[in-house]
């Protein structure tokens, strides 16, 4: 359990790192997918199966393919790869490399037995999400609620008015 | 993991892949009855045999990548697809014991996140084919498949709310006494047509509709690649009718025969329907497709909910 739980993490990271350096762009939105289905099994390992599944079917399968579908719509050639291999220069990805390393070190010792042993995952099931959702935190789900109308509405105000052609 | 569990994953794939593949000549020969012809009747008895033969037609046809295409993601996508499918089996309660993970708490989610990745399977192929008549069906999946997944996600809540669970054992368990297509026959009426949409079958089967885009996503596929698709369809009709018969019609319940044989003939009678469709309606303009969905089901799916919600609010404050 442990070891796939390590595999899974490690596939992550290496998913995430590939979504970085790739320069076509729908090979990274695949990495980025891969990133996503992997996340997804170690949230299953910890015990989160109906986070897990949640990741899987809006993350991995809906908004990612909007993405591959709005590159398609692009349709980007060559200029936009040789774009992308310009970005990709030392000076540019070295401060966060740096960042980047030290959280992972800070990572690796949280699951190093140096911290103390692990503690067991506790099973949470779509019940007891939903239990949280619409009484501890019911206010953030209004909240939240009220981002994502107005979010909607702006994006069909933006909408319609390219549409009159002004 | 005990021993039957890993001999059922073994011989789970090799059993529904032959099924699907007997099911392309089964859909043949009865689109044949119902149009007053044949079909395909010469190989073997009865034409049994056709997909034996089809199937070693199209393996030994010439394994082609077009130079153009962008040839990992050209061969990755059928792959894809078919995975896919396949794994959405793994949650399907054929009986009380018999399945791989028929009792997975999330099964129903599980099954839905799948049929999401299944979705790049054909926009992959559409943008890595790098022609305009892959590229056009690709987007047309996309869309399609994207909000057909919505209200097939939103149809099957009612059914969740009834059972209070997302297992599929859980939920057969709950249909003891009543099926539950009669309290939920609009979630059903949903589910049917969001199925065919995820399946992309015909009369929805825009992506692929030949007299306008060449075959659609699949236009620069040939041998074996092609033909991983066209199994991963009739993989998904299997898909889509066991769950029809798992989520609406009782699952493996039913008096007198063994369990098993009552999913295997509701998941054939489903089958058959599915057929029976592709037989007698003609197809939709794309954009029709478009607008009966967010127009018509979305409202119609959001109703059940709230329908299925107050009802069963009434009935616990009773």
């Amino acid at each position: 359990m442990h070891a796939l739980a390590l595999l899974a993490a490690g596939i992550t990271v290496m998913g995430a790192i590939m979504v970085i350096t790739r320069r076509v762009a729908v090979h990274a939105v695949l990495y980025l997918v891969v990133t996503l289905l992997a996340l997804s099994v170690v949230l299953v390992m910890l015990g989160a199966s109906f986070a897990a599944m949640l990741e899987v079917i809006i993350y991995a399968g809906a908004i990612m393919v909007l993405f591959i579908f709005v590159i398609m719509m692009l349709n980007l050639g060559q200029p936009d790869s040789q774009r992308e291999k310009e970005w990709l220069r030392p000076r540019a990805w070295l401060g966060p490399g740096v960042l980047a390393a030290i959280v992972c070190m800070e990572l690796l010792y949280c699951a190093s037995p140096l911290s103390g042993p692990a503690r067991l995952p506790v099973p949470i099931t779509a019940h007891d999400v939903g239990l949280s959702l619409f009484g501890r935190y019911v206010l953030m789900v209004e909240l939240v609620s009220f981002l994502l109308l107005a979010g909607l509405v702006t994006a069909f105000h933006i909408g319609r008015h390219r549409e009159g052609g002004h | 993991m005990t021993y039957p569990v890993i001999l059922t994953i073994v011989l789970m794939p090799v059993v529904l892949l032959g099924l699907a593949t007997v099911l392309t000549w089964v859909e043949r020969r009865l689109l044949g009855l119902w149009q007053d012809r044949h079909g395909p009747d010469r190989v073997g008895p009865g034409g049994m045999l056709q997909a034996v033969a089809d199937g070693t037609k199209i393996l030994f046809k010439q394994d082609w990548v077009p130079p153009f295409a962008d040839r990992g993601v050209f061969v990755a996508a059928p792959a894809i697809g078919m995975m896919a499918v396949l794994l959405s089996f793994a949650v399907i309660p054929v009986t009380a014991h018999a399945g791989i993970a028929g009792d997975m708490n999330v099964g129903l989610l599980f099954i839905l996140g799948m049929m999401g990745v299944g979705v790049y399977a054909v926009v992959l192929a559409g943008w890595s084919s790098n022609s305009k008549y892959a590229l056009l069906g690709g987007m047309r999946a996309a869309a399609q498949m994207i909000s057909y997944e919505v209200f097939m996600g939103l149809s099957l809540l009612g059914v969740v709310m009834m059972t209070g669970s997302f297992s599929l054992r859980d939920i057969v368990a709950a249909q003891a006494g009543l099926w539950f297509i009669v309290p939920q026959c609009l979630g059903f009426g949903v589910f049917m047509l969001a199925g065919i949409a995820e399946t992309h079958r015909l009369p929805f089967d825009l992506p692929e509709g030949e007299n306008e885009l060449g075959a659609g996503f699949h236009t620069e596929y040939s041998g074996m690649k092609f033909g991983m698709f066209f199994i991963a369809e009739y993989a998904g009709i299997v898909l889509v009718s066991c769950l029809v018969t798992t989520l609406y019609l009782g699952g493996w319940r039913g008096p007198w025969l063994p369990a098993g044989v009552w999913f295997a003939l509701k998941t054939c009678g489903v089958v058959v329907f599915f057929i029976l469709l592709r037989a007698s309606l003609p197809r939709p303009r794309y954009d029709q497709l478009m607008a009966l969905g967010w127009k018509v089901l979305l409202p119609l799916s959001l109703f059940n909910v709230m329908a299925t919600g107050t009802i069963l609010m009434l009935r616990a404050s009773l």
